[in-house]
C-alpha cells in the first residue's frame, strides 16, 4: 500500500518502489524531489567534467552537483581539483562563465583572488584582517574527486567508497567506450544543453529503453539509408540488457558494435565511404582507416551510470535536476584528440544529426518525456511500470541479471539503487 | 525605382526575399524554401556565437542540400511527434542591413524573432540572422543561412522546426 500522507519520508518512499513498478509521485512531489538531491545528489559520485574539457593549466568548467554550483579546474601544476564556488568572504560566486582560462578567481564583490588550487592568495586592504583572519584558512572548499578515463566525478560525502569500487562492472563498459577515439584519445568536441518540463528520473530511465526506439524516432530512422536503417532496427536481435550493480546499467543495442577494434576487416558501410577515401587521400594507411571508419559511428551500447551520466553509443549524456518537474541535458560530442579533421568532423555532424535541441532524434524524445510528466498528474494513485522482461532474465557472463535488449532491466537496476539511498 | 541608387534597390529586394523566406516556413511551404537555396548552401544554427569555423564545432544544426532535404521529409513525415505539436509558428524579421554587396554575393544582417505556442505557453527565440546570398541568372539563392540564437550558449528547449 502506498502511503501518500506518511510524515516518514523514508517509509513513504519504500512504499512507492516495488521490483515492478514505482509509483508516479517521485516525479511530481516536490518534498520527494529535495529529499533526492540530499540523498542521490550529495551523497554520490557525480559526474562533473570530461579532463578533456580543461585539457590546460588555468583552464576551468562550472558545473552543478545537485543544486550546489561547483567549479572543476586544472591548475598551474596540472592538478585536477573541484572547488565550491563561493567566496569564503561574503559568499558570492567567484565565476558565472561555463568554461574558460583564467590566472585566479577573484570574486566580483570585494576582490578577493583564489589560485586555481583554490588557495585564498590576496584580498585588498589586508590590514584590517591584522591577527583575525588566517589566509590559508579561507582557501575555496575543495570537493573530493577521483577520475575514471578521464571522466571526472566529484562526491561531498566524506565516506564515499572509491570511485573504482562504485563504478565496478561499469569499468569494462567504461573501456570499451573509450575506444572511439579510433586510435586517439577521447575528447570532448562541445555540449548542447538544453531543458526539459519533466522529472530528471524520465531521463535517467530514457537512456536504457530501447523499447521507445522504432516509435518515437520513426522519422529519425526514415532518414538514415537502407544500410544503417537496418543497423539500427535492433529490437529482434541478439542485444540485451545487464545490470551492473550500484544502479548503473548497460544495454547492447548493436553487439557487433560492442568492441570498435575487432572486426576490421568488415566491408566498409556505405554511409562512411566518404570518410574513408578521404582519409585514404591524406595517406593514412588500411589499418589507420579502417579503424577511424569503425569508431566513427560510436560503439553499439548505452551505458547508463547512476545518477547523472551516461556513455551513450557515441555521446556524454548528463543530466541536472533543476526542479520537481525540470531538468537539464547536456549532450556532449566526442571525438579524438589529434584525430585527422575529417574524423572529428563526421563525429560531429553524426552528432548534430540525432542529438541536441534541434536533432532528428531529441525533439521527440522531449514530446514524450513532457507528456509522461503531464501523465503523471493524473489521478491520485497511479504506477509507472518497469516489469517488462522479468520473465526472462538469465545470467551473464560476468554473473550479473540480464534481459532482453527492450526489457527494462536498467530501469529496475536504478530503482532499486535509488531505492537503497533514499530509504537509509 | 528609376531615381533609387544600387544599395537602396537591393535592400528592397532582398527585403522581400527574407521576408518571403520566413513567410514559407511560417506557412510551411517547405518544397518551395528549398528551392530559395543554392545547391552549395549550408544552414548553420551554432551554439558559440561570433566564431567562424562552424565545421569543426559543435553546432546546434549544420544542413548541406542533403541534411536539408531530410529534415524537410521529417517534418513534413507526420511521424516526428514533436513536429505535430508545433503547429503555428510566427516569424518577425526587422533591422534588415546590407553589409556588403559585391556583383553576386549580398552579405546581410537582420533581427529575428519566432513564436510557438508550444502546450499553452508562448515561447519565443529571439535571434541575429546572417544571410550570404547569391545572384543566380537574375534571382537571389542563399548561400549561407546563419541563426545565432540570443541563449544558444545556454540551455534551449527542444525545438521541432527551422529558424
Amino acid at each position: 500500500m502506498v502511503l501518500e500522507n506518511e510524515h516518514n519520508m523514508s517509509a513513504r518512499i519504500a512504499s512507492m518502489i516495488d521490483t515492478d513498478k514505482v509509483h508516479k509521485a517521485l516525479y511530481s512531489d516536490p518534498d520527494i524531489f529535495e529529499e533526492e538531491l540530499d540523498k542521490i545528489f550529495n551523497n554520490n559520485w557525480i559526474w562533473v567534467a570530461h579532463e578533456s574539457e580543461i585539457a590546460d593549466a588555468g583552464s576551468y568548467r562550472t558545473a552543478m552537483i545537485g543544486r550546489q554550483p561547483v567549479i572543476v579546474c586544472r591548475d598551474m601544476e596540472g592538478q585536477i581539483h573541484v572547488l565550491q564556488n563561493r567566496c569564503r568572504h561574503r559568499g558570492a560566486t567567484v565565476c558565472e562563465s561555463q568554461a574558460g582560462k583564467v590566472r585566479a578567481f577573484t570574486c566580483p564583490y570585494h576582490g578577493w583572488s583564489y589560485g586555481l588550487n583554490g588557495a585564498l592568495r590576496a584580498l585588498p586592504r589586508p590590514e584590517e584582517y591584522e591577527s583575525i583572519l588566517d589566509k590559508k584558512d579561507f582557501g575555496l572548499i575543495e570537493i573530493r574527486h577521483e577520475t575514471y578515463q578521464g571522466m571526472i566525478f566529484a562526491t561531498f560525502k566524506k565516506d564515499q567508497e572509491s570511485l573504482d569500487s562504485f563504478l565496478g562492472g561499469a569499468k569494462k563498459w567504461i573501456d570499451l567506450f573509450m575506444k572511439q577515439g579510433g586510435g586517439y584519445p577521447v575528447k570532448t568536441l562541445g555540449r548542447q544543453q538544453f531543458r526539459f518540463r519533466g522529472n530528471w528520473k524520465i531521463q535517467l530511465e530514457n537512456t536504457t529503453d530501447a523499447y521507445h526506439f522504432p516509435v518515437v524516432h520513426r522519422s529519425f530512422i526514415s532518414s538514415l539509408d537502407d544500410q544503417t536503417a537496418t543497423v539500427f532496427d535492433f529490437l529482434d536481435d541478439e542485444g540485451f540488457v545487464e545490470d551492473l550493480g550500484n544502479g548503473h546499467s548497460v544495454m547492447v543495442m548493436i553487439p557487433d558494435l560492442v568492441d570498435l577494434e575487432a572486426n576490421l576487416e568488415a566491408p566498409i558501410p556505405e554511409r562512411f565511404a566518404p570518410l574513408a577515401a578521404e582519409l585514404a587521400k591524406q595517406g593514412l594507411d588500411d589499418l589507420q582507416v579502417r579503424k577511424l571508419v569503425r569508431a566513427a559511428g560510436g560503439t553499439g551500447f548505452n551505458l547508463n551510470l547512476f545518477p547523472n551520466i551516461a556513455c551513450s553509443m557515441a555521446f556524454f549524456r548528463m543530466l541536472a535536476p533543476i526542479s520537481v518537474n525540470e531538468t537539464e541535458i547536456h549532450h556532449i560530442a566526442i571525438g579524438g584528440t589529434g584525430a585527422p579533421d575529417a574524423y572529428n568532423q563526421q563525429r560531429l555532424r553524426l552528432h548534430e544529426h540525432f542529438q541536441g535541441p534541434m536533432g532528428f532524434g531529441t525533439p521527440d524524445d522531449g514530446e514524450a518525456w513532457e507528456r509522461v510528466q503531464r501523465g503523471s498528474m493524473a489521478g491520485k494513485d497511479g504506477w509507472i511500470m518497469v516489469n517488462r522482461g522479468m520473465s526472462r532474465l538469465r545470467p551473464s557472463p560476468d554473473g550479473n541479471v540480464m534481459g532482453a535488449v527492450c526489457s527494462e532491466t536498467g530501469m529496475r537496476a536504478a530503482y532499486q539503487q535509488y531505492k537503497k539511498q533514499m530509504i537509509v | 525605382m528609376d531615381n533609387m541608387n544600387q544599395l537602396d534597390k537591393s535592400l528592397v529586394e532582398v527585403t522581400a526575399f527574407l521576408n518571403r523566406e520566413a513567410d514559407m516556413l511560417d506557412y510551411k511551404e517547405y518544397d518551395e524554401w528549398l528551392k530559395l537555396w543554392s545547391d552549395t548552401g549550408l544552414y548553420i544554427v551554432p551554439i558559440a556565437h561570433g566564431e567562424e569555423n562552424y565545421k569543426d564545432m559543435l553546432n546546434l544544426a549544420y544542413d548541406d542540400a542533403a541534411m536539408r532535404k531530410l529534415r524537410i521529409q521529417r517534418l513534413q513525415s507526420g511521424h516526428a511527434m514533436s513536429a505535430k505539436t508545433a503547429k503555428i509558428t510566427i516569424r518577425t524579421l526587422s533591422r534588415i542591413r546590407i553589409l556588403d554587396e559585391s556583383d553576386d554575393i549580398i552579405n546581410v544582417r537582420c533581427a529575428y524573432c519566432l513564436f510557438e505556442n508550444k502546450s499553452g505557453q508562448i515561447r519565443h527565440f529571439p535571434a541575429n540572422l546572417r544571410f550570404k546570398l547569391r545572384r543566380d541568372n537574375g534571382t537571389l539563392k542563399i548561400e549561407e543561412k546563419i541563426v545565432e540564437l540570443m541563449n544558444s550558449d545556454t540551455h534551449l528547449a527542444t525545438i521541432a522546426y527551422l529558424f
